[in-house]
């Protein structure tokens, strides 16, 4: 008996590699990218926001630039290399240099914008390996943060440009104890 | 949110996505960036989408004779990291750089944005004041389309059914001028409530020898005011014979008002941003 083709008319198929390894789906043409990589790859760290392109939550990597995922046919990213910030930190669980210093700096509260900020600032100082205060809040402009202020963020981003370039160590050295006060 | 239903068909050609563009109801998709919100809120529902995104070299920008020719897949962060804008249009490169943020303007094309003519995009201004025009692909053959015929209406272009833009070629700006846009924006969006770009040549004693002006979010389209610039020929660069001559920049437009900015507002920015455009490229043609 001939094998039935199984697959819906309008089916299109998807190859693309995320995170290093290979994945294929078939998927209808309407078919957003953030969804693809959430409920077909199961890889829920890439967060739908707003889903119009303004908030930046679903940013990733496609063949190394950082784009909104929520305004990206699947199908138009099929043979990409892409990126998610679960292909950030290393397997042994060590943090990405950017993603200590949102660590170290208290850069995220809720934290649910804090995947698609990591690789906005990524871009950023890859296109700028030492921006400016300034420089950084244009970079994130395309991110939105409801609890943070940004302030905490851009430190993060300028600490993290630092520890990229090793200007400064991976790990920030502990603070020396404060000595109490002699009465 | 998800588009309706739609086929999508990858072209490998111009000349393929032409063919393919038979269907009225199919619409061509490169970075998607202005389609793709249209129909996440079901404002467009083409039955098929025809990507020319995957078409080879389409993305070139290349800068010879005076000009420089932009291809239709090239994206605003092309345009904003390119060196030879950067060298021979700088003020193309600044504009880029307003546009939305940094994620949009890695999938935003020129050609989309001329295509799509959003009253306030920054690009019609820019395109509009460094002069050119744009070379569409049809059924027929090539045509070109002077950027002053361009523009017809709020989002309605001088293309025809069928034609693709394939390149955008622009006026470098040559020694001894200077180029500038001045852009006040919604915060949010980063559209311009209004946006200015002017392309000045100084002649003797700081006397304006020519000016072109580009102007968009005032009116349902970009424009030139040629009166204006008429007007402000021959006029010394300085801050009030400038602010004189500018006064009528939205003269006979059909000014836009909505939540962000009345017709009085966008007529008082129209203003404040060509005088302030004009006086920044003069500083700039002075080298």
């Amino acid at each position: 008996m001939a094998q039935t083709d199984t697959r819906e008319p309008g089916l299109h198929t998807v190859t693309v590699t995320v995170n290093g390894k290979r994945e294929t789906r078939e998927v209808e043409p309407r078919q957003l990218l953030v969804y693809f990589l959430r409920e077909q790859l199961a890889l829920t760290g890439t967060h739908v926001g707003c889903d119009t392109s303004q908030c930046g939550a679903c940013t990733v990597l496609v063949d190394g630039v950082a784009v909104k995922s929520c305004t990206i046919l699947a199908v138009q990213a099929s043979g990409a290399d892409i990126k998610t910030i679960e292909g950030y930190a290393e397997p042994n669980g060590k943090l990405h240099p950017i993603q200590q210093a949102f660590w170290e700096e208290h850069g995220l509260q809720c934290g649910f914008c804090t995947p698609g900020m990591v690789i906005a600032i990524d871009q950023l100082l890859r296109d700028n390996p030492s921006p400016s205060e300034w420089e950084v809040r244009r970079g994130i402009d395309g991110n939105l943060c409801r609890c943070t202020g940004y302030q905490n963020i851009v430190k993060a981003a300028l600490s993290a440009g630092k520890k990229l370039s090793g200007e400064e160590p991976f790990e920030k050295p502990e603070a020396e104890p404060v000595a109490a006060a002699a009465h | 949110m998800f588009p309706a239903k739609f086929e999508y068909k990858a072209a490998g050609s111009l000349q393929e996505a032409i063919g393919l563009l038979e269907d009225p109801e199919a619409k061509v998709i490169a970075g998607g960036h202005s389609l793709l919100p249209l129909m996440k809120l079901r404002l467009a529902q083409p039955s098929l989408l025809v990507d020319i995104s995957r078409i080879p070299d389409l993305d070139y920008i290349r800068v010879q004779n005076g000009h420089i020719a932009i291809g239709a897949l090239a994206t605003y962060r092309d345009i904003q990291f390119s060196k030879d804008v950067q060298r021979s249009a700088g003020v193309l490169s600044e504009a880029a750089h307003e546009v939305g943020d940094p994620q949009v303007r890695a999938r935003g094309t020129l050609a989309g944005a001329l295509a799509h003519a959003d009253p306030a995009g920054d690009m019609p201004a820019v395109v509009m004041a460094l002069c050119g025009s744009v070379i569409a692909e049809g059924p027929s053959g090539e045509r070109t389309i002077d950027l002053d015929e361009f523009f017809v209406d709020m989002l309605t272009t001088a293309l025809q059914e069928r034609e693709i833009i394939r390149e955008v070629r622009l006026n470098a700006v040559p020694a001894g001028s200077g180029a500038a846009y001045q852009k006040f924006d919604q915060p949010a969006s980063h559209y311009a409530l209004t946006g200015v770009c002017a392309v000045v040549k100084l002649g003797s004693g700081n006397a304006l020898e020519s000016v072109r002006l580009g102007v968009t979010g005032v009116g349902p389209k970009a424009y030139r005011p040629t009166a204006i610039e008429q007007a402000l020929t021959g006029k010394t660069a300085d801050e009030e014979s400038v602010k004189a001559a500018v006064q009528g920049v939205v003269d006979g437009i059909d000014v836009l008002g909505d939540i962000h900015a009345s017709p009085e507002y966008r007529g008082h920015l129209a203003r404040v941003l060509t005088r302030r455009a004009v006086l920044q490229a003069a500083e700039r043609a002075r080298g």
